[in-house]
């Protein structure tokens, strides 16, 4: 494949400055390299990276039209009447068979599309489960690093499981409608307790409070002595009728976080985790590489299909072998 | 072509008429041929187009319309387009275009116009080809 024109054209540094000083054709170019694991993208975001943690990163998950994308416009309206900058990524899925994606979350958020302090980009999962893409992560800091106050990331709306969005933000948001499931839904593992935030959106429809009343008696049956009790707000995301106060309960989220010390215990989390993604990635790389292609592999491979050998005893054999030439060549290194 | 390059195409429609029917049949043919495809709704002025083109840095646009307007609103988006810096997309229309019209558009930058009744997949195979990845 060749290089793609974005990073023949911009040099590297040519592309952080342009990402600092918030110029969105730069930024989207980033994203775009982010996507397609291009590696120059890698060495823009180790540069970028000191520019990063300064937003305040907002999930918004919950089912398909219970109307994340309304919620996201009205919730951007809202921070922009409060002076803030505000960044948007929003994931749809992408077609497991074709690879293609029909992304339509632009059409909810026309009444931004010209606000030069609104950055808006859409994503498609390319294969990825967990209700985020690959590139998810560090699209989200190329946005902090071109300084956008907040980020609201909205999840694709698939299931029970779409939890990933803990791992990158500050404050997760579910939203739910009325009259969707019974009772026992709510006492479900998985999304319901991931929640910072519960809102019941199209509070217009009946049964919106007997949903929160079923909310909240499932909150109160936590007894995790969590210090903080997550709010359950009514919101119609198509009017903005309760999107006020949702704003004032996301600051007042921020804020405890930032005071009760979870804001640094959350960064310190995300770190450890990602190191540790970054790592397991490289090193399977270099260890697949080392592999692929060699006879002993391929035979050992044939060996466990005819049950003459275990995958368990094969796996542990071929990672001490990698790691064993690895220190030679460590050695070779250091005695040239 | 390497599998995590996805051709990005942003479908629009530019104007006041509201029938977007030809426009998402185009999209769903996009995306069954393994593209990604921002859909951007009804009534997008030639700014909101161009804007959408930016930032979700788009390899086509694909633009539809059906009033009558496409010798006002296309020369306007291909002009944004060169202002903002955006020179290497593929821009392509359809809809309801007479013949008549086509070299102007063409003068502009319009790449192709494909009019009612074109096969899907030649679009598709037209992209394809001409794409500037």
């Amino acid at each position: 494949m060749k290089m793609p024109a974005e990073t023949e054209a911009l040099s590297d540094n040519a592309l952080v400055d342009e990402v600092l000083a918030g110029k969105r054709r730069a930024l989207a170019r980033l994203i775009t390299m982010i996507e397609n694991q291009d590696p120059a993208a890698v060495d823009t975001l180790s540069k970028l990276y000191k520019h990063t943690g300064r937003a305040h990163i907002i999930g918004i998950t919950g089912p398909p039209g219970s109307g994340k994308s309304s919620l996201v416009t009205k919730l951007t309206t809202e921070y922009r009447k409060r002076g803030r900058t505000v960044g948007i990524i929003c994931v749809d899925p992408s077609s497991p068979f074709t690879g293609g994606a029909l992304l339509g979350d632009r059409i909810r958020m026309q009444e931004h599309s010209l606000d030069d302090d609104v950055f808006m980009r859409s994503m498609g999962t390319r294969g990825h489960l967990g209700g985020l893409a690959r590139a998810t992560s560090d699209a989200v800091k190329a946005i902090d690093a071109s300084g956008k106050n907040v980020i609201l990331v909205e999840t694709v709306g698939a299931g029970q499981s779409e939890v990933e969005i803990i791992e990158i933000a500050h404050t997760v948001l579910l939203t739910d409608t009325p009259s969707t499931g019974d009772d026992i839904q709510a006492i479900k593992a998985g999304i319901m307790e991931i929640a910072d935030i519960f809102v019941v959106n199209k509070m217009d429809l009946a049964g919106a409070d007997k949903k929160v009343l079923e909310i909240n008696a499932m909150l109160d049956l936590d007894t995790s002595n969590r210090s903080w009790r997550p709010p359950v707000l009514m919101t119609n995301a198509r009017t903005g009728e309760g999107v006020e106060e949702l704003v004032d309960r996301l600051e007042e989220h921020h804020k405890y976080l930032k005071e009760s010390g979870m804001l640094e215990e959350k960064g310190l989390k995300r770190s450890r985790e990602e190191l540790r993604d970054i790592m397991e990635l490289r090193l399977t790389k270099e260890l697949m590489s080392a592999l692929q292609g060699r006879k002993e592999y391929e035979a050992a491979i044939h060996r466990i299909a005819d049950r003459d050998e275990d995958p368990y005893t094969v796996a542990q054999r071929l990672i001490a072998e990698f790691l064993a030439d690895y220190q030679k060549k460590k050695k070779v290194k250091r005695d040239v | 072509m390497s599998s995590s390059r996805k051709i990005r195409v942003i479908i629009a429609k530019p104007g006041l008429d509201g029938h977007d029917r030809g426009a998402k049949v185009v999209a769903r043919a996009l995306r069954d041929a393994g593209m990604e495809v921002i859909y951007t709704g009804l009534r997008q002025t030639p700014e909101m187009i161009v804007r959408a083109a930016v930032d979700e840095a788009a390899d086509v646009v694909g633009l539809s319309i059906l009033s009558g307007a496409h010798t006002a609103l296309f020369p306007r988006i291909m002009e944004l387009l060169k202002k903002e810096g955006v020179e290497n997309v593929l821009v392509i229309a359809g809809g309801i275009i007479p013949e008549d019209d086509i070299p102007e558009l063409k003068k502009v930058g319009i790449a192709e116009v494909f009019g009612p009744g074109t096969p899907l997949n030649e679009i598709v195979d037209y992209i394809k080809s001409n794409v500037k990845l």
